[in-house]
């Protein structure tokens, strides 16, 4: 079975030479940490290119300061275009799901190693031939691909149109290596924790992050397929002379909006749960409390995640669909709050009673907690079919899925890197830096965002250069600086986590095996874990994560790999 | 919030406002609720040496009833903002009231043609007129847009009468509205149609009824 | 120490199934959903445009059979390929294994000539939504089918050294299970763009 090849155990020792341990790994501890700093490169250029779209959008006709001139409009669409699809496909997946996944999963259940090492190296090799394509998209004749990071036909269908150039082509190329990248992790992520878990460890006892890492991949894995058929339709439209896509010929350009939303709207529940799983995490650690409603939990994701198979229209409502089509789709899309709004309870009820410590980690998990009801929150108004004929394509979606995407991939994922790091390199983050660093970027996100919504109210259209050419939009332009503002604040705010990511990583202070008292398995082995994850025997798991506070247990928690002292626990 | 709302001059585009203030309300309830509720743990549960959580599972039912409760109430706001929203959607977008006046709208990059059909009222005759960007309409009548895309996808928006709708190259997709107050509205496009996206507009010319006719008189004169 | 490093190998817990076919099959899951993509995406333009059939026409029915024939074939030779493995005979694993690259290869080499053909009377894909699904939905079933050549290629070179079989003969069962795979979508394709 491929399983033996190249999951070693203690006893075949490290892989010796700096290339094989950092570079040619196939170690998840390694390959984790190569798509975290994948993730972080990207997302220092996502941040970069957010800055220059909202420079652009408060000072229209201004110098950019550090780029140097002014963009044209040509320019700015390549921006968002490539922002979107960064923070989406080269941040959000490739930290949450990929980083931490590969990170975790074999820590939290036991097993030496993913299921399949070799397929994992390839993965993160994959991706990286991805992010080489995007970034040589910059610099091939035409630019590079200004479509929007939805890429709708028949902008993108003919070369002739701006910004459909090569660059068009090397952003689907991308595109795709990056989905077979994430397919391969993906078979990891969902084979690993079915098969390699330690004794005892049975499936309703893995962590919830594990679940939730597993059932974001399913999304992926069965959502994804349709748009690899979309893209290989518009790679002939665009290269062959086909009209899959062009009225034309007989096409249509709904087509690929189905294929793309089928797949899109589970892809951002793919991103969301890894980033809920975090706080999944985080949160009973730090109220010494066990997580309210485990079952329930995975039962209202498994929902979650079957619902969002049958939502994908509600982009669409004013597209040219069929009007009557729109109804079946608002209700269950408003429908999906219910499951959702199982697991908000469900972790306001793991705070309710507990012990709370706010270090670093619990802020941003309840930070990132409070945000996501507002993002949820405010997409039921794009739900409702009525009022999305209205802000459908204004500023008031772009903030409802930025409260969201944030929540889930920089909120939850600080949390998750501020808590994990010491596992992950052995050292501590520096405490202060990152209270300054939550505060910072809690506080300048929601001057960022929750004015944003305001702008979409008055009715300011996505994708706009200049809304200095509107009569109707002269009122915002007030919010529109104050909101440039706040985003330059929010992106100065990460120089204190930069900072104290790469500070700490040479003279942080040590990390204790277990800093957090946390109960699961990935804390009962050396920071960091040696080759092989333990130096030793696998612990074997006696009870469910998260025993805090057990009835009859002498002390107020129990990890999961000591006995459960006697009538403990016995109720799950 | 609802201050920053472009003034409403369609018969519809209060309907649209009363639903988005009612869903308003709604998850503003749950706002308040789940924020003020994690806000008050987090400061009625802050650590205190030796204080121990009581260990709540929620995995039987009486436990879990805490949350599944609310979840009730969830549920039937969830079909209450259904029900209420789907008559607006069909009000606005299924069908329509018998039109007073018809044009055509074609979004080609980048700008919008409109077609009149002239005082035979039909289109594809000789005393059809092209206009770009120039949209006239008489007041409190119902108008009908027939829009096309040329080239494109583009979205016909019209801010201050909360309509939206695509404009798809291969299709010919009904639209209506009634203004209700004269003056002119400027016609964005919002949907991504490439370098020109922004700035691509119009204007909407709605006429008090002695206005309209004479426009009517200057257009084709002679009729 | 060393039943340790073997936990992995041996998990404790796991489903009944062997980690390399549960692998497989999430794999071929999602390729079910691509080819499931472009055949619903077909259904619904040859729902809404019925002169397709006319179009259609150009295929020929006897290469089209034939080449169901050839594939169906030579999935019941990768069945034997696995039979042998599991009976330990060496030569026959070998010999169906090469049947079952060779009969790919001729289904490839068929295709490759209609599609000369085709191109030759001037059905290119560009020519009308017929020949745009003809050829994106064979071109994809062919490099799928490239790629199980390509993949029993590789088992056949490591199955051909002394003791080869013995060593990695399993692999023939994950081979197989992507080979029926590729197989199923051609019978879907074959009615879909072959038979009125
Ligand atoms: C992580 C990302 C994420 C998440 C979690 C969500 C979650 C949701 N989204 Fe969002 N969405 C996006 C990312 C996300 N979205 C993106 C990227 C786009 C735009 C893409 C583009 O066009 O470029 C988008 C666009 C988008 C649209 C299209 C808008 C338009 O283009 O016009 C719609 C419409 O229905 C929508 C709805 C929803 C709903 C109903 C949820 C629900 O899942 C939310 C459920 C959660 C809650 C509701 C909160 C908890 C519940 C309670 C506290 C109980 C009380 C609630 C009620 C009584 C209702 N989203
Ligand atoms: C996860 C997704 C995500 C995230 C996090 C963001 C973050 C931000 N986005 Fe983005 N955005 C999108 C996804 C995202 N965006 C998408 C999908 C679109 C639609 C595109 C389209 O229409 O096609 C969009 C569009 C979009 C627009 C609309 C443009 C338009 O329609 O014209 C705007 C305008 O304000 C904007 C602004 C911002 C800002 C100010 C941030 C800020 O929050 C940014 C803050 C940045 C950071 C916090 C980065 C921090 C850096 C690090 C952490 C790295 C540290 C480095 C090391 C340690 C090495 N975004
Ligand atoms: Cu036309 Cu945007
Ligand atoms: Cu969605």
């Amino acid at each position: 079975m491929s399983g033996t090849t190249a999951a070693a155990g203690g006893h075949h020792g490290e892989p010796g030479g700096f290339l094989r341990k950092y570079v040619f790994s196939a170690d998840h501890k390694m390959i984790a940490r190569q798509y975290m700093f994948i993730s972080l490169f990207w997302a220092a250029v996502g941040g970069y290119f957010a800055y220059i779209i909202r420079w652009q959008l408060a000072h229209p006709e201004a110098d950019i300061p550090l780029f140097g001139r002014p963009i044209g409009p040509d320019e700015y669409n390549a921006f968002v275009t490539m922002h979107g699809t960064i923070m989406v496909f080269f941040v959000a997946m490739p930290l949450l799901l990929a980083s931490f996944g590969n990170f975790l999963i074999p820590l939290m259940i036991g097993a030496r190693d993913m299921a399949f090492p070799r397929l994992n190296m390839l993965s993160v090799w994959v991706l990286g031939a991805a992010s080489a394509l995007l970034l040589l998209s910059f610099f091939v004749e035409g630019g590079p691909a200004a479509g929007g990071w939805t890429g709708y036909p028949p902008l993108s269908a003919r070369t002739a149109y701006v910004g459909a150039d090569k660059g068009m082509d090397l952003w689907l190329l991308a595109l795709a290596l990056e989905f077979a990248s994430f397919l391969m992790g993906g078979i990891n992520f969902l084979v690993t924790p079915l098969n390699m878990r330690t004794r005892g460890m049975g499936l309703l006892r893995m962590p919830l992050f594990v679940w939730m890492v597993m059932i974001a991949s399913l999304l992926f894995l069965l959502s994804v397929g349709p748009l690899v058929a979309g893209a290989v339709m518009l790679l002939l439209d665009r290269n062959l002379g086909t009209s899959f896509f062009l009225a034309s010929g007989g096409g249509d350009p709904l087509l690929w909006q189905h294929l793309f939303w089928f797949f899109g709207h589970p892809e951002v529940y793919v991103i969301l749960l890894p980033g809920l799983g975090a706080m999944m995490e985080v949160m009973p650690t730090f109220s010494r409390k066990t997580i309210f409603g485990y079952r329930p939990i995975i039962v209202a994701v498994l929902v979650a995640g079957a619902l969002s198979f049958v939502v994908w229209a509600h982009h669409q409502y004013i597209s040219g669909l069929d009007p009557r089509l729109a109804t079946p789709f608002s209700v269950t899309t408003i429908l999906i709050s219910v499951p959702f709004a199982l697991i908000v309870f469900a972790l306001l009820a793991t705070l309710w009673g507990g012990s709370i410590r706010l270090a670093t980690p619990m802020w941003f998990a309840v930070g990132g907690l409070a945000v996501f009801i507002f993002g949820g929150l405010t997409g039921i108004f794009n739900g409702s079919a009525a009022v999305d004929i209205y802000i459908h394509d204004t500023y008031f979606v772009v903030a409802h899925f930025h409260s969201t995407f944030f929540s889930a991939l920089f909120l939850a994922g600080f949390a998750a890197i501020y808590y994990w790091y010491p596992k992950m390199f052995g050292r501590m983050m520096n405490e202060a830096l990152g209270q300054i660093h939550f505060w910072g970027t809690f506080l300048f996100f929601l001057a960022v965002f929750v004015p944003m919504h305001l702008v979409g109210v008055g009715g300011m259209m996505r994708r706009i250069a200049n809304p200095g050419q509107y009569e109707f939009l002269a009122p915002l332009s007030g919010l529109n600086r104050m909101i440039t503002m706040s985003a330059v604040l929010l992106l100065l705010s990460q120089f204190f986590f930069a900072f104290n990511f790469f500070w700490s990583m040479f003279r942080g202070r040590r990390a204790p095996d277990n800093p957090w008292e946390g109960t699961t398995l990935e804390w009962t082995t050396p920071s960091p874990p040696p080759h092989g994850n333990w130096p030793g025997e696998v612990p074997q798991v006696h009870h469910p994560p998260y025993g805090y506070g057990l009835p009859g247990a002498g002390e107020d928690w129990v990890p999961q790999h000591r006995p459960a002292p006697s009538g403990a626990g016995a109720g799950r | 919030m609802f201050a920053w709302l472009p003034e409403n001059v369609s018969t519809f585009g209060g309907d649209i406002d009363s639903i988005f203030r009612f869903i308003y309300y709604i998850v503003g309830f749950w706002f308040l609720a789940t924020q003020g509720f994690l806000i008050y743990c987090l400061i009625r549960f802050r650590r205190r040496p030796g204080r121990r959580p009581p260990y709540l599972h929620g995995n039987n039912l009486s436990q879990a009833a805490w949350i599944l409760l609310p979840l009730v109430i969830v549920l039937v706001l969830d079909l209450w903002i259904d029900f209420r929203s789907a008559d607006v959607w069909a009000k606005v977008k299924v069908g329509g009231p018998r039109p007073d006046v018809v044009i055509e709208v074609t979004g080609k990059q980048f700008n919008w043609i409109m077609t009149y059909p002239g005082p035979d009222g039909r289109f594809g005759t000789a005393d059809d007129k092209k206009v770009e960007n120039e949209l006239h309409v008489p007041v409190n009548k119902v108008v009908q847009v027939v829009l096309r895309g040329e080239d494109v996808i583009h979205s016909f928006f019209l801010p201050q009468l909360r309509l939206k709708q695509d404009v798809v190259p291969g299709r010919a997709i009904r639209a209506w509205f009634q203004a209700t107050k004269p003056g002119k509205y400027e016609i964005p496009c919002a949907e991504l149609c490439g370098f020109g996206h922004s700035g691509m507009k119009g204007w909407l010319h709605v006429h008090a009824e002695a206005q309209y006719k004479e426009w009517a008189r200057k257009m084709w004169p002679g009729s | 120490m060393s039943t340790a490093a073997h936990a992995s190998a041996g998990a404790a817990e796991s489903t009944p199934f062997p980690s390399a076919k549960l692998g497989i099959w999430w794999f071929l899951a999602s390729e079910i959903m691509v080819f499931g993509g472009l055949i619903v995406s077909y259904l619904l333009f040859r729902m809404a445009g019925p002169g397709w059939s006319a179009e259609l026409h150009h295929n020929s029915t006897l290469l089209g059979t034939v080449n169901t024939l050839i594939l169906l074939t030579s999935s019941f030779t990768m069945v034997e390929v696995h039979r042998a493995h599991g009976r330990g005979e060496e030569a026959k694993f070998r010999l169906h294994l090469a049947l079952t690259i060779l009969l790919g290869l001729v289904f490839l080499a068929i295709k490759g000539a209609e599609y000369t053909a085709h191109i030759r009377e001037g059905l290119v894909p560009a020519k009308s939504m017929f020949w745009a699904f003809y050829f994106g939905m064979t071109g994809l079933h062919g490099l799928h089918v490239l790629g199980g050549i390509v993949a029993n290629a590789c088992l056949y070179a490591v199955a051909a050294r002394p003791g080869g079989v013995a060593r990695y003969g399993h692999r023939a069962e994950m081979n197989g299970l992507y080979w029926h795979f590729v197989d199923v979508v051609w019978i879907f394709l074959f009615p879909l763009l072959y038979l009125g």
